[in-house]
């Protein structure tokens, strides 16, 4: 196959959310950009089609602060509303309905935290908080600790996506837990997504050579020295785990196995 | 005479008789882009001109910003 049939094939590798169809496999958060410019050329970079957005006051002693949605489009790109810095069911739940009236958008990313030093998922709130929202009607992609267990029953509960950790947020520390992560995509029937960990281009490549559906991030790239290049870094990264994934790696041997013929040899 | 709301946490005079649409384009905020919460309940947007503010209301007014 010709490269550019091969580059064809990956433009085709569509994956559904909540029965929506995407074809990028990276979502990035909008935090800690230097300005709203920087953001938008980080995120037209990364080719993602979802961006991660935060709920807060309005600063109603300045309301001629730029904005967000003046800089990325909602209605050419998915807005998904966090819960970030929310650390119990009732304040995640209080923030999404807040966000669904301010965009008029079902789909959400729950995120309910246990404590500020490691910022790990407290799960008790996250299964009460899906509940209360599933109920409601949205759409629930949930942040979640690397059990197998506890995801079994948030996709159960009806959630849209599972997205556990793959090292503390913002530590870009790499995937520290593939062993837990495969076992949760060999189970799962909706989407799985590394959310937090990533720190380079080579992790996003090893979550999508776990064979996960997606990879969200955004330290990894806001706090890169050139945010717009590591976005795009992060993309191809994303694009090159999925097609090794989508190839089938060789399997690992103990000993070496020379690449040339032996016959023929002098 | 003046009627007092918290806006965001923080105490606000208002004349009497304004809708939350009114209130908003007074802030000079576009009530398309911000969400309100008027005493824990969610003002849907739809009831942005009809919802007149009382003494005593406790208005979260918020919108998307950046955030991972």
């Amino acid at each position: 196959m010709a490269p550019s049939d091969t580059h064809n094939d990956t433009t085709k590798d569509t994956w559904q959310l909540a029965g929506e169809s995407y074809s990028s496999r990276l979502i990035v958060g909008t935090g800690k950009y230097k300005d709203f410019g920087e953001t938008a050329a980080a995120v037209a970079a990364s080719g993602a089609e979802i961006v991660t957005v935060a709920v807060r006051r309005v600063n109603v002693s300045d309301p001629n602060q730029p904005m967000l949605v003046d800089y990325l489009d909602p209605k050419k790109i998915t807005y998904l509303p966090n819960t970030a810095g929310c650390f119990d069911a009732a304040s995640a739940v209080r923030t999404l309905r807040l966000a669904r009236e301010a965009g008029g958008w079902d789909l959400v990313k729950l995120e309910v935290l246990g404590d500020q030093k490691t910022l790990y998922p407290n799960m008790l709130e996250t299964f009460e908080a899906a509940e209360v929202l599933i109920k409601e009607g949205f759409k629930v992609m949930v942040y979640c600790s690397d059990d197998p267990i506890a995801a079994a029953k948030l996709e159960d509960m009806g959630c849209v996506a599972i997205m556990p950790l793959g090292a503390p947020i913002g530590s870009g520390l790499g995937i520290q837990n593939p062993v837990q992560i495969r076992l949760m995509i060999e189970q799962a029937k909706v989407p799985v997504l590394v959310d937090a960990g990533v720190g380079t281009a080579s992790d996003a490549s090893v979550a999508m050579e776990l064979g996960c559906d997606g990879v969200l991030m955004n330290t990894a790239i806001a706090e890169a020295k050139d945010p717009v290049k590591m976005a795009l870094a992060m993309k191809l990264g994303v694009e090159s785990g999925r097609l090794a994934y989508l190839a089938g790696r060789m399997p690992k041997k103990k000993y070496a196995d020379p690449s040339s013929p032996l016959a023929g040899l002098i | 005479m003046s009627l007092s709301i918290t806006v965001n946490g923080d105490p606000r005079p208002i004349e009497p008789g304004q809708s939350v649409w009114t209130f908003l384009e007074g802030l000079e905020l576009d009530p398309k882009k911000v969400a309100v919460e008027r005493n824990l309940e969610i003002v849907s947007k739809s009831l942005f001109k009809d919802v007149i503010l009382a003494d005593g209301d406790q208005l979260e007014i918020v919108h998307f910003i950046g955030g991972g």
